[in-house]
Formats: C-alpha cells, sequence, structure tokens
C-alpha cells in the first residue's frame, strides 16, 4: 500500500466545555473507502466539518498528501481546500443549488476551472472562442457524470425538484465535477431506500476504481459500511475507539459495546 | 461636568424612547425572524394618536392635564396596537409561507401608505404642540449653568421603567410569554404542542405596536413637533438599538435603546449635530460586522 | 353555508368595528393648523366611511373566497419562446417610440423617466435577483454616479463621454467598499446595513458644503453632446449644432429624443450584459451564492469576491444611471436621492419577480410609469403605489413573472 492520502493527527475541536472531538488520529489511503461511523453526536460531521475547512480544530494537524505536495488543511479557507487541496463534499441534509437547473449544477461546480479559461469571465463577456471551448469541455464532463449517476434525463430540470434519491446522487455528481482526489460524504445514503442504496454502492465502488480517489465517508446504514468499505474508524464521544478492516470491527468487543452491541438499537443489523 | 450630566439625562430620556420601539423590532424578529419595517411608521401613527386624543381631551372634553395625560396613555397604546394587529392580520399573515423577502417588500409598502396616509388625513406640516408642563427640579446650579430634570423626563422614565417591569413579568410569568417563547424557539414544535402560532405572533405585534404607540406619546409631549416622517429615522435607530443589544434580547433592546440615546446625546452636544445620524448608521454597521450578536444577545452557530 | 355565511357577516361586521377604532382618531378628527396653534376639527362620516368599506371588503373576499374556493392558480407559466418574442417586440416598440404620431415630447420625457428605473432594476437585479444580496442602498452608487459626473465636469470640464465610464468606475468603487462590511452578514441584515450605508451617503451629501453644494446640490451640470456636435440653440464658438450638421431646423426636441435613446442604449446594455454574465462563471457563481452559500464554499468558491463583484457590478450600472440623471437634469441635490428611491428600486426588482428582466420592465411600468401619467393626483400617488407593494406582494409573493429558465440546456449544447 502507498502512503496515506489524508492524515488526521490529534485533533480536537470544542464547543464550550463540549468535546466534539477528542484527540482523534487515522489516516486514510488514496484508492480506498475509508467509513467513520459511531453513534449519533459521536463527532462524525464535525470531524468532517474540520477536515472541510468549515470548522478549524482548537488542536491538531490534518494532512493532505496532494500529488503536488502535502497540504495542512487546518491552515486553508473552506473554499481553497476545495480548489487547491482537491477535498470535495457532501453534506447531510443535501444542499443543493435548488432553484438551478441539474446541469447548472454541475458546471457551477467547475466554476475554478472556467474562472481560470475566461480569464474571470471576462473573456467570456467578450464572446472569446477560448471561453466557449473551456465550457463545452465543462458540459462534456457534465455530461460524464449526469451518465454516471443516472440522470442525463433530468439534466434541464430545476434540481429542487428532483426525488430525494436523485438529489442525493446529483450532489455526489457535483461535487466529483470539481475534479477531487478525496470525496467526503456526509451519510449518502441516508433516507434512500434499499435499491437506491444498492444502486450508491455500486456507484462509490466505481468511483474508486475509475477515478483513484480517496473516499471517506460517514454513514449508519450498516449494509453500505461493511459492503464497500476498506478501513472503518469508529467514533464514540469524540474519541476514536477502534480502527480497522470490516471484518475486525465486527469482531471489536469495544465497538459492540458502544455501538453495535446494543440489542435494541437499530443499526444492530 | 454640569453640562456631561445634562447631557446624560437628556439622552437616557431619549434611550428610554428609543428602547420602547426596539422592543418592538426585538420580539418580532424572535419570534418570526424577520424585521418589521413598517413597526417606525406604527410609532408615528401612536404619536398622531396621541396628540389628536390629548387635544380632544384638553380642548374638547375639557378635563385636566393629569387626567388627559391617561386618557391619551390608554388611547396611544390602546389604538395603536389595533393599527399594528391590522397591519400583520393583513400585510403579513397571509405571506408566512412566500419566499423571503416578499414580507419585506410588503413591510416597505405598508410604511409607505401609513405615511402618505396620515400626510393626507392630517396634513404634511409639522404639527407643534405647546409643552404640557414645564418646570421640573434643579439638580445642580453652578452659577452658568443649570443641570436640571424636568417634570417630563420624570414622567417618561417613570413610565419606561414601569412598562418594562409589566412586560418582562407577562414575557417571563404568563402563559402568553411561555407560548412566545416557545415559537421562537420553534415554531413548528410549538404549534403541534397546541400553541396557537397565530394567535401569538398577533400578540406579539400588539404588544410591540403598543409599546411603540406609548413611545409615541413621550415623543409628542416631550419635543412638541412632530410630522408624519419621524416614524423612519426613529425606526433605524430603534433598530440600531436592537441590533446593538442583541437582536432577540428583550433587555438587549432595552440597553441598546438607552445606548443609542446616550450616543446621540454626547455626539450632538460635542461633536456635530448634522453627523448624529451618521454616528447611529456607523454604529449599526459597526456592530453587524464585528458583534453580530450584539451585547446580550445569542450567538448562533452556523449548522453545516 | 348558512353557517358560513353568518361566520362571514360577523367577520365583516367585526372588521368594520376595528377600522371604526382605528379610523377615529387618524380620520374623523382632523388638526387644524392656526395661527394660535393647533385645533380640532371632527368629520366623523369618514369613520363611517372606512368602517363601511372595510366591513364591505371582507364581505366581498370572503364571498369570492367561499365561490373561488377548490380552484387551482389560474396563470399558466408563459411559455419561453413567448418571453423572448415580447421581449423583442418591446424593445422594437421602444426604439420607434419617439416617432410615433401619439407620442410627444411630454411622452418621450416620461419614457426616458422610466428607462431610467428600468436600468436601475436591471442593475439592482444583478445584486437582489442574481446574487441574492438584499440592498436598500442602491441609490447611494446611483448619487455617486450623479455627483462624480456633475463634479468632473464642473471642475476638470470632461465631457460626458469620459465621464460616463468614470463615473461607473467610481461607483462601483464605492460598491467594493460598502459591499465589504455587508459580506458576513445574512438576509435581513444585509438590507438594515445597506439602508444605512445609503443614508450616510445622503447626509454627508446634504452636509459637505465645499465640494456636494450641500441641500442647494449642484446646477448647471453640462448637457451631453451628440459625438460633440451640441444641442444647443446656439452653439458654443467655433463648434457645430447637432441641427445644423444634419441639416434639420432647430428643435427642443432634439434633445429629448437624443437622452431618450441614450438612456434606451444604456438600459438595454445593462440587459444584456445581464443575460450574457449569467452564461459565465461569475453570474453562475452569483446565483449559486443566492442558492446556497455553504454549498459554494464547499465547491471552491470564494463566497467575498463573489459577493463583492455582485456588488461593484450593480453599483456600476447605478453609476452610469446616475451620470445619465445628472446629465438630463442639468440640476442634482441630496433630495433625488433619499431612502424612498432605493425602496421604489427595489420594490420593482422584486415585484418583478427576481431575476426576470421582463418583469423588471413591466414592475418599472406599474410603479413610476403609471403614477406619472396620473400627476393630477399627485398627492395619492403614493398612497397608491404603497397600497401596490403590498397588493402584487399578496396577490404573487414570488413577483409578476417568476419562473427562472436555465442559462444553459443539455439538450442546446454542442
Amino acid at each position: 500500500m502507498s502512503e496515506a492520502l489524508l492524515d488526521v493527527e490529534h485533533v480536537t475541536m470544542r464547543f464550550g466545555g463540549l468535546f466534539a472531538v477528542n484527540d482523534l488520529s487515522f489516516s486514510a489511503r488514496p484508492q480506498e473507502i475509508t467509513a467513520v461511523i459511531g453513534p449519533n453526536g459521536a463527532g462524525k460531521t464535525t470531524l468532517f466539518n474540520c477536515i472541510t475547512g468549515f470548522y478549524k480544530p482548537q488542536v491538531g494537524r490534518i494532512t493532505l498528501n496532494h500529488p503536488s505536495g502535502p497540504l495542512l488543511l487546518e491552515r486553508l479557507d473552506d473554499y481553497t481546500i476545495t480548489r487547491k487541496a482537491g477535498v470535495a463534499r457532501t453534506f447531510q441534509n443535501i444542499r443543493l443549488f435548488a432553484r438551478m437547473s441539474v446541469l447548472e449544477n454541475l458546471i457551477v461546480a467547475q466554476h475554478t476551472r472556467l474562472m481560470a479559461a475566461s480569464a474571470f469571465s471576462l473573456a467570456g463577456l467578450l464572446g472569446l472562442s477560448r471561453y466557449a471551448q473551456a465550457e463545452a469541455q465543462a458540459v462534456e464532463r457534465a455530461r460524464h457524470w449526469l451518465d454516471k449517476v443516472g440522470l442525463t434525463a433530468f439534466a434541464d430540470e430545476e434540481a429542487g425538484s428532483l426525488p430525494y434519491g436523485h438529489q442525493r446522487r446529483l450532489e455526489i455528481a457535483r461535487a466529483m465535477c470539481t475534479g477531487p482526489v478525496l470525496l467526503c460524504l456526509d451519510e449518502p445514503a441516508a433516507g434512500l431506500n434499499p435499491r437506491e442504496s444498492a444502486e450508491l454502492n455500486r456507484l462509490l465502488l466505481d468511483i474508486r476504481a475509475e477515478n483513484g480517489i480517496g473516499l471517506l465517508l460517514i454513514e449508519h446504514d450498516m449494509s453500505v459500511v461493511m459492503e464497500i468499505s476498506d478501513h472503518i474508524v469508529v467514533l464514540d464521544y469524540g474519541r476514536k475507539i477502534a480502527e480497522g478492516a470490516p471484518t475486525a470491527i465486527k469482531a471489536d468487543p469495544a465497538v459492540i459495546r458502544a455501538y453495535l452491541g446494543e440489542p435494541d438499537e437499530e443499526e444492530a443489523g | 461636568m454640569e453640562y456631561f450630566l445634562q447631557q446624560l439625562i437628556n439622552g437616557l430620556t431619549l434611550g428610554a424612547i428609543y428602547g420602547l420601539v426596539a422592543l418592538g423590532y426585538t420580539m418580532v424578529y424572535g419570534v418570526l425572524g424577520m424585521i418589521n419595517f413598517a413597526h417606525g411608521t406604527i410609532y408615528m401613527v401612536g404619536a398622531f394618536i396621541s396628540l389628536i386624543t390629548f387635544l380632544a381631551a384638553t380642548t374638547v372634553l375639557g378635563t385636566s392635564v393629569p387626567l388627559a395625560l391617561v386618557l391619551t396613555l390608554f388611547a396611544a397604546m390602546g389604538l395603536t396596537a389595533l393599527w399594528g394587529w391590522s397591519v400583520e392580520r393583513v400585510a403579513y399573515r397571509p405571506l408566512r409561507a412566500a419566499p423571503r423577502l416578499a414580507p419585506l417588500i410588503s413591510a416597505i409598502g405598508v410604511s409607505i401608505v401609513l405615511q402618505n396616509f396620515v400626510a393626507q388625513a392630517q396634513g404634511a406640516r409639522a404639527k407643534p404642540l405647546p409643552p404640557v408642563f414645564r418646570g421640573g427640579v434643579t439638580l445642580m446650579d453652578s452659577g452658568d449653568f443649570v443641570v436640571s430634570l424636568s417634570w417630563m423626563q420624570m414622567v417618561i422614565m417613570a413610565l419606561t421603567l414601569g412598562l418594562m417591569a409589566a412586560f418582562t413579568w407577562v414575557i417571563t410569568r404568563t402563559a402568553l410569554g411561555r407560548a412566545q417563547r416557545a415559537c421562537e424557539q420553534d415554531m413548528k414544535m410549538a404549534s403541534l404542542l397546541g400553541i396557537d402560532v397565530d394567535r401569538v405572533i398577533s400578540t406579539t405585534f400588539v404588544i410591540g405596536a403598543g409599546l411603540a404607540g406609548v413611545a409615541g406619546m413621550m415623543v409628542t409631549l416631550y419635543y412638541g413637533v412632530i410630522d408624519f416622517y419621524i416614524g423612519f429615522l426613529a425606526g433605524i435607530k430603534a433598530f440600531t438599538a436592537a441590533v446593538l443589544g442583541g437582536i432577540g434580547s428583550l433587555p438587549g433592546a432595552m440597553l441598546g435603546g438607552l445606548l443609542i440615546g446616550l450616543i446621540e446625546a454626547f455626539w450632538s452636544a460635542y461633536f456635530s449635530i448634522e453627523y448624529k445620524d451618521v454616528a447611529t448608521f456607523s454604529i449599526l454597521v459597526a456592530v453587524l460586522v464585528f458583534r453580530p450578536t450584539g451585547l446580550l444577545g445569542q450567538p448562533d452557530v452556523e449548522k453545516i | 353555508m348558512g353557517g358560513k355565511a353568518r361566520a362571514l357577516a360577523v367577520d365583516a361586521a367585526l372588521g368594520g368595528l376595528v377600522a371604526a377604532a382605528m379610523a377615529l382618531p387618524m380620520l374623523g378628527v382632523r388638526l387644524e393648523d392656526g395661527a394660535t396653534g393647533l385645533s380640532l376639527g371632527g368629520r366623523f362620516d369618514w369613520v363611517l366611511w372606512a368602517a363601511g368599506i372595510v366591513a364591505g371588503g371582507r364581505l366581498l373576499i370572503g364571498a369570492l373566497r367561499l365561490t373561488l374556493a377548490g380552484r387551482g392558480p389560474s396563470l399558466p407559466a408563459p411559455p419561453r419562446a413567448l418571453i423572448t418574442y415580447v421581449g423583442w417586440a418591446m424593445v422594437a416598440f421602444a426604439l420607434i417610440l419617439p416617432f410615433l404620431p401619439f407620442a410627444g415630447r411630454n411622452m418621450v420625457d416620461k419614457a426616458t423617466l422610466v428607462l431610467i428605473y428600468v436600468m436601475l432594476g436591471w442593475g439592482l437585479n444583478i445584486v437582489v435577483g442574481l446574487a441574492g444580496l438584499l440592498d436598500l442602498g442602491f441609490v447611494a452608487f446611483y448619487a455617486v454616479g450623479a455627483y462624480s459626473y456633475a463634479l468632473l465636469s464642473q471642475t476638470f470640464g470632461l465631457s460626458f463621454w469620459l465621464c460616463l465610464p468614470l463615473a461607473g468606475m467610481l461607483a462601483a468603487g464605492f460598491g467594493l467598499v460598502l459591499g465589504f462590511p455587508v459580506l458576513r452578514l445574512r438576509g435581513d441584515y444585509i438590507a438594515i446595513v445597506t439602508m444605512g450605508l445609503g443614508e450616510i451617503i445622503r447626509v454627508v451629501l446634504q452636509n459637505w458644503q465645499d465640494v456636494t453644494g450641500g441641500p442647494n446640490g449642484i446646477s448647471g451640470i453640462e448637457r451631453p453632446s451628440f459625438f460633440g456636435l451640441s444641442f444647443k440653440m446656439v452653439p458654443p464658438e467655433g463648434s457645430r449644432g447637432f441641427a445644423e450638421f444634419f441639416g434639420l431646423d432647430y428643435s427642443a426636441d432634439h434633445r429629448v429624443i437624443f437622452l431618450y435613446f441614450l438612456i434606451l442604449a444604456l438600459a438595454l446594455l445593462t440587459n444584456l450584459f445581464t443575460l450574457r454574465i449569467r452564461r459565465l462563471p461569475v453570474g453562475r457563481a452569483w446565483e449559486a451564492l443566492r442558492e446556497d452559500e455553504i454549498a459554494c464554499r464547499s465547491l471552491g468558491i470564494n463566497p467575498t469576491t463573489v459577493k463583492l463583484s455582485a456588488f461593484a457590478t450593480g453599483a456600476m450600472f447605478a453609476g452610469f444611471a446616475g451620470s445619465f440623471f445628472a446629465t438630463r437634469q442639468g440640476f442634482i441635490s441630496p433630495e433625488s436621492f433619499t431612502f424612498h428611491e432605493s425602496a421604489v428600486i427595489l420594490a420593482i426588482v422584486v415585484l418583478g419577480g427576481m431575476g426576470s428582466q421582463i418583469g423588471i420592465v413591466l414592475a418599472a411600468l406599474l410603479l413610476v410609469g403609471l403614477p406619472e401619467w396620473f400627476r393630477e393626483l399627485q398627492q395619492f400617488r403614493m398612497l397608491a403605489f404603497g397600497g401596490a407593494m403590498v397588493l402584487i406582494m399578496l396577490w404573487k409573493p414570488s413577483g409578476l413573472l417568476s419562473t427562472r429558465e436555465p442559462a444553459i440546456r443539455l439538450k442546446d449544447a454542442p
């Protein structure tokens, strides 16, 4: 195995007196799916917000080993993390541009590249062909991802009018359109029915296989986690209580005690 | 020193008036999360109602001044509250599910209507009222400068304190106050628990407008001149007070009002009268930029 | 049905009572200014009228609700092609308007005024409609444009055509400076802060006597020329007049018509810019920002630059409109740049249906044009104006034309 793509070291995030994430360290490798699991309130989303720059951790270091050199994420602004470090994300409660069309959502995601191609839109304003080419490429990339997530037929619809499952897939496609090296998915299977959930698994495995990027996902749905993850990190009250391959996690007594072992817990399956 | 003390008294009086208006902004913002743009004009309507009632009581009914004042107080509170209630009922309630900007535009429309209605119905010229009672107590006399606290200033401060006490009691101790605080937290949940949200919102507007009515009465009697346009500036200043204190916080609104009153009084006294409004606006901008939660407001963490 | 009718009657009666109570001091008594101070006059019949009108109105609305209950929204969204045709038809009409037989000088003048507001509306639409930043101080940039032109032209003797871009740039610069404080704010707060900033600019204009002339404003501002050809009856020494150059008889109408075409061109430029920018990364980022700022950040879009660019761009067009205003009037004073103007422009944008270019034209015609034709009813204009704002919002909370067309379609893409 190659070196880690993402190194999280001793990250701590406090809100008032509450430790949402407490001295957490783990790594995620390229071309692997790393799952972060844990009961509600375990600090998973906070961790995500630290990695993607929406929160700044009080303590710790988050390194992304980008092909062009390592970057310290906790020092970057949220938007530069996507732009420079190539970290893309989705949200627990879907955040699409609801009144824009599906295609427009995917083209907005390619903002950085299009801005460069159009000299901050000036070239486009003057109608130069350089921008037309860049736009055609952007549409091509969008078309590719529309095909992948099966939304080509909906390309010109308003994103907000799509059914829930479609919106989830569109959000993933949109994140992929930024051209990331690490894709962070916040509960991508939440609210999906079993068939959609199975489709999602295929999509994620596909992304890993074809794009060779790392995936980091937070998930409650154990069927998704156990089926597709290469590596699992278990959190409880902001601390890491276990880490390892799915089979090892299933057998870990600490995990069973904290999370899987409760007989009347929903997720116990 | 004497000059300073006098400005302090003037500023506190002015601040009490702003504070009462600011309460209306803060309450509505707390419950509905919207800026009631027409609130300043409601205060202006309150001032006119007070002026008319006071004149009617003293000249037509021939009552004594203290009785006229009591009558005016009730009329200003009750009738202004009715205006506030109607505005909510007609212009805001149908827009509760509408896009975010719709109620704001509707509110701007209402304030234009009210201003021009008053200008047409009562004339656009400024309305002077001779001082109701002169005099007061002399606090300090240094020979060339006299610090005095007029009776009117005492009435304003006492009335404000009384209203604040009553108001605090309503919000913290009564079922109505509980329902209102519940709606502030989570309107949907409150309605699921059987709270009549529409009624709570109506009451919020009624209380807010009632307080603005009293403020209108105070300004009429204190300054002795009003016109149909006074609501605009006073509205912005009271809103600034609400923001400065922390929007949504009731003690904050009062504190903010007093601070704005003091700043305005001292700014006019020591720097320049022309730019006193610039001072207020600059404070508004500065507070929002550097401390958006105001002095007493709760910080709200961005949920992602 | 009987129960419903009774409820309706009770509701109407209550409405009438409330109206009567509200009207009693405000309408029933009239303050009369006299030599000795205020006195009161009664006109209690007005109270009855008010109560009757409100009660009747409640009855009518209630009855309409009962009969229309269950019917869906009446108007379907107009198809895309129709909107395009209407747009072109409007442009064509605007082009020939001054030459139509019924269009006198007065009408062209009014059309010019409407076009100023159309342009301001289109400019503000960039900020409010596209970027979703609720700007209530837009008039400040209009003022900056007007004063820039007036001062540049009077101090340095620069021509209108040189001042126009300069005024736009200055206004855009102010947009950047004033946009900065509102970057971190959300929603309604932006509205209040921009309103405050707008007022600050006005107060400064009012009090900075040495530069702005204070409340008296600036007069004798240079009128525009047709690429150097003057519209004056007697052209300045050594130059030729417009009429002479084209072999026409001198007429004061020439300037009015020229000003009309000038603002038409400026307005169409604004429109063209907006239509174009919506297809470009910056414009898309504005719209995305309006929809969800956090999602924007997660896609590598820097919200600060996006917001500032929207503010500055909108301000630039306001600056252009401002210099046009100054050159048309020949006189400017702080009076023309009150908060009320900002409210009117915002109302035009929102009533038109945010983001809809044609909607803005309709709203400008409705809110600015219509009242101009009822000048005899001057005193009730503003009353009707405010009432229209409320009623249109109640009728169509998302504006007159609120359907949004995607700027790019997969089926049209190469």
